[in-house]
Order: C-alpha cells, then sequence, then structure tokens
C-alpha cells in the first residue's frame, strides 16, 4: 500500500508541476498581446539569447559534425558504404543533432542564466520593486526572454546545421578524401524542404522551452543562495528533459505521420 | 488614510499574522516596530498586495485594496524603500531612480526622466557623476539613498521604508533618518517605516506601533512611548534581554 502511495503521490506530484507551468505559459501568452511592451527588454534578449550563443553554437556544431563524419565514413566502411558521408552528415545534423545540440546548449547557458538571474531577483526583492513600480514581472521578465528565444533559437539552429555539415565536409575532404564540389552536391541534392522546417520548428519549441523553465523556475525560487541554486539546477535539468521530449514527439510529427 | 482590519495572514503553519488593526492618518508617519520575524514587512506587503492575506480588509481612503480596479494607478500612489534597496543590478543609477518615468502611464521623455533622476539623486546628497555607475559599483549607504531617491521620484503620496537603516554605520543611519524626516515634511507624505532601530523611530514617527504575536501590541505618539504602561514595549525600546518578549526565536 505504500508503494502505491508513493506511486499516487508522485504521479499527483507531476501533473501538478505540469498544470502549474502550463498555467504560467499561459499568463505569459495573455502578456504577450496586452500592453505595456517593452521592447528594450525583448532587444536585450535578442542579443543575450541570440548573438551571444553563436560562438558556443558554432563550437559545438562544427566538432559534432566532423565526429559524424569520421563515425559515418568508419561505419560505412563495414559494408562498402562510405559514399554516404555526406548525405547521413546533412541528414543527421539537420533533422535531429542540430536542434538538439542547439537545444541543449541553449538549456545550459541561457536556461541557468535566466533562472539565476530571475531567482536572485526575487531573493532580492528586485520583483516586489518591480510590482511597486507598477511593472508587471511577467511582462517585463518573461514575455520578452520567452518570445526573443521563441524567434531566435531557429535562427541559431540554422547556423548550427550549416556548421555542422561544414564540419563534416571539412573532416571528408581535408582527410577521407572526398571531392569537394561532389559532397557538397550530394548534400544540397538529398536535403528535402521537410528537413528544413522541421529543424526550425524543433528550434522554435526548444528555444521556447528554455526560456519558459528558465523564467518559471526563477520566479518560484525558494530563499537565499539555496534557493538560487536549487531554481537554476531545476529549471536546466526540467528544459533538457523537456527539449528531449518534444523532440521524440516532433521528430514522430514530422516524420512518422 | 490607511486602514488595517483584523488581517490574518499564514505560511503553512506559521501564523505571522493573527488579526492586525492599524489606522495611519493622511500626512503622518506611522513607524513599526517589533522584534525580527513578527511579521512588519509582511503587513506593508499585504497593503501593496504583495502578499494576500486570508481574512480581514485593508483600505486606502476607504476603498479595498483588492479591489482598486486600475492596479497601475492605485500602485503609482506608493513609493517603497526596500531593506536591501533591491535595485535593479542590470541598470544603471539613473534609470533605476527613473524606472517609473521611463515606462507605463507615468513616461516621459528619456532626458526628463534623466533630469528629474539627478534632481533626485542631487536631494538624497548624491552627485550627478553616480547616475550612470551600476549598483553593484555603490556602498551599501549610497545603494540606500538610491532606494529612496526612487521611492520617491514620481512623488508618490504615500511612501513605505522597509528598515531603511539596517546595515548602515550609526552615521550614514543618522544621515537617511534625517534625509527621509525632511523629504517626508516637504512632499506631505503618508508614510509607514518598518525598523528596529530606535534612533529612526525617534528621528522619523509621528505614531508608533508596536507588533507583537501578529497583534499590535501597543499604538501611540511617538512622545508616549517612553511613557507606554506595557512591558513589551518597555522591553523592546530599551533593548532588555530579559523580559515577556522571549529573545531565542
Amino acid at each position: 500500500m505504500r508503494f502505491l502511495g508513493a506511486i499516487g503521490r508522485t504521479t499527483l506530484g507531476i501533473l501538478a508541476a505540469i498544470g502549474r507551468v502550463g498555467l504560467f505559459f499561459g499568463a505569459a501568452v495573455t502578456h504577450l498581446v496586452r500592453p505595456p511592451f517593452y521592447p528594450r527588454e525583448f532587444a536585450l534578449a535578442l542579443l543575450h539569447i541570440g548573438w551571444l550563443s553563436l560562438p558556443v553554437v558554432g563550437l559545438t556544431a562544427i566538432f559534432t559534425g566532423g565526429a559524424l563524419a569520421l563515425q559515418i565514413y568508419a561505419g560505412g566502411a563495414r559494408f562498402n558504404a562510405e559514399a554516404v558521408v555526406p548525405q547521413i552528415v546533412a541528414i543527421g545534423m539537420v533533422r535531429e543533432l542540430g536542434p538538439v545540440l542547439v537545444g541543449l546548449m541553449i538549456a545550459a547557458r541561457v536556461t541557468s542564466s535566466i533562472a539565476a538571474e530571475i531567482a536572485t531577483m526575487k531573493v532580492t526583492e528586485q520583483i516586489d520593486a518591480l510590482v511597486t513600480l507598477s511593472t508587471h514581472p511577467m511582462k517585463y521578465l518573461t514575455v520578452p526572454r520567452v518570445l526573443a528565444a521563441t524567434l531566435v533559437v531557429p535562427l541559431l539552429v540554422a547556423v548550427g546545421d550549416v556548421i555542422g555539415i561544414f564540419g563534416g565536409y571539412a573532416v571528408a575532404t581535408g582527410t577521407l578524401g572526398f571531392n569537394a564540389a561532389a559532397y557538397i552536391q550530394n548534400t544540397v541534392d538529398f536535403l528535402e524542404l521537410r528537413d528544413i522546417t522541421s529543424s526550425l520548428a524543433k528550434g522554435a519549441v526548444f528555444g521556447c522551452i528554455a526560456a519558459l523553465m528558465g523564467c518559471y523556475f526563477g520566479m518560484n525560487s525558494g530563499r537565499g543562495a539555496q534557493g538560487v541554486g536549487r531554481a537554476t539546477k531545476g529549471s536546466v535539468e526540467a528544459a533538457a528533459v523537456l527539449i528531449l521530449a518534444a523532440n521524440f514527439v516532433l521528430t514522430g510529427v514530422f516524420f512518422s505521420l | 488614510m490607511i486602514t488595517l482590519s483584523d488581517v490574518h495572514k499564514s505560511f503553512g503553519d506559521n501564523h505571522v499574522l493573527r488579526g492586525v488593526n492599524l489606522h495611519v492618518e493622511r500626512g503622518t508617519s506611522m513607524v513599526i516596530i517589533g522584534g525580527s520575524g513578527t511579521g512588519k514587512s509582511i503587513a506593508i506587503k499585504t497593503i501593496l498586495g504583495l502578499v494576500i492575506p486570508e481574512q480581514g480588509t485593508i483600505t486606502v481612503d476607504g476603498q479595498d485594496v483588492t479591489q482598486t480596479g486600475d492596479r497601475d494607478a492605485f500602485l503609482a500612489r506608493f513609493g517603497m524603500l526596500f531593506q536591501g534597496a533591491a535595485l535593479f543590478d542590470s541598470l544603471p543609477v539613473w534609470q533605476n531612480v527613473a524606472f517609473r518615468l521611463l515606462r507605463g502611464s507615468l513616461a516621459r521623455p528619456r532626458d526628463e526622466a534623466r533630469e528629474v533622476a539627478i534632481e533626485k539623486l542631487r536631494r538624497v546628497g548624491l552627485t550627478p557623476d553616480v547616475a550612470d555607475r551600476l549598483p553593484a559599483e555603490l556602498s551599501g549607504g549610497m545603494q540606500k539613498r538610491v532606494g529612496l531617491a526612487r521611492a520617491i521620484a514620481a512623488e508618490p503620496e504615500i511612501i513605505f521604508f522597509d528598515e531603511p537603516t539596517t546595515g548602515l554605520d550609526p552615521i550614514m543611519a543618522g544621515v537617511i533618518n534625517d534625509l527621509i524626516r525632511e523629504i517626508v515634511t516637504e512632499m506631505g507624505a503618508t508614510t509607514m517605516t518598518i525598523t528596529h532601530d530606535m534612533t529612526s523611530v525617534r528621528t522619523i514617527a509621528d505614531n508608533v506601533a508596536m507588533l507583537h504575536g501578529g497583534k499590535i501590541r501597543w499604538t501611540g505618539p511617538v512622545a508616549d512611548i517612553d511613557a507606554a504602561q506595557d512591558p513589551y514595549v518597555d522591553q523592546f525600546i530599551h533593548g532588555r534581554a530579559e523580559g515577556p518578549i522571549e529573545t531565542v526565536r
């Protein structure tokens, strides 16, 4: 009975958490369409989430693309299929690795930063100060960040896809003896529009999840340094798991239905 | 002007407010004293709607604060100096002071808002060169002054001060106390101040209320506090370890 009770409590806890996040997201959406708007906060969020994430996204993508080319070449050699390197690198990067790795890097870099910043603001009464200055924290802190991440992460994914493919190209043409023009031609010929739209759509969903989790955990932080630490850790864990779960669902939607 | 009637608030098993009754007249300075953790800050936050009480009513000019309609207009009547100043780390000092003047219903052109901010900084004894610095670059006393400048920037009719001198040296505490008294007198604002500091009480207060056990234990004019026939008040204002207030909380 105790075991069943524990399962019940855990299930109720998870459902309650999903409900709270859902309500938080709903509130963010309603504030998105109601003035006042904060364009300066939105522009700053675009800068922090988009522009300043480019180095980490680029480095992640280029190494992943290179490693992918080496693996496919080595694996393909077992059944004389080395020539599929350009096609598999392209499809692997654009459909899966590009969006997922960029999503996870954004969860590590942006979600943690948003959660720590907002949690610290809460602990130091800056959120209360916002309210007393007639500024709704949801409009001022959450909406600009979630909107910016939803719009800019697809662009980061696109950049990551291109750099990842370039990583594979550099390894394939530099060390595996592939012809440069043929590699590019094979890549372009093999990719379909659906591959690219799925990649960008995943980017938008992952960006939204990453920023939303940062804001949600930050706003619901406990007291003191420990509260900030827990909020930051929880936000990254939740964002990473939700991104991977959403990736599974979106892959099903785009490629199995 | 501000009336709290039978206000209750709990956090789990911790019943912080157990029926607070308090009235603050327009244009007067009410100081709330009491030990740490007795709910003084919570009482003030219930007026602003930052904390929602479970029971009781709070009115400002006879209007229930939960039925204010236009919340922005309601909050625009208030200014608040937070205990740790609560300045926005990411904004320079002048934008902190002019925060309300840069956005929302009280928004003004940027240059004008900056001028007001610099004037308010001068009023609290800070020079214009502080305006472009970030809050983290200022000392605790300077941060309190910036917080004070922000609280008065939009010339509110009601101002709350949450432990304005905590963490400051005695001289800086004296400076802040004098500033609050001067500003409140010249603005004619209604104020509520939370403090443990009896020097602050005697400098700032017209009236004093002591909060203990979740209720207002004693209230009266500051001139009467030394003659108050209440052992709790007597122990608190003299800082005695012995008395009815438990020293281990």
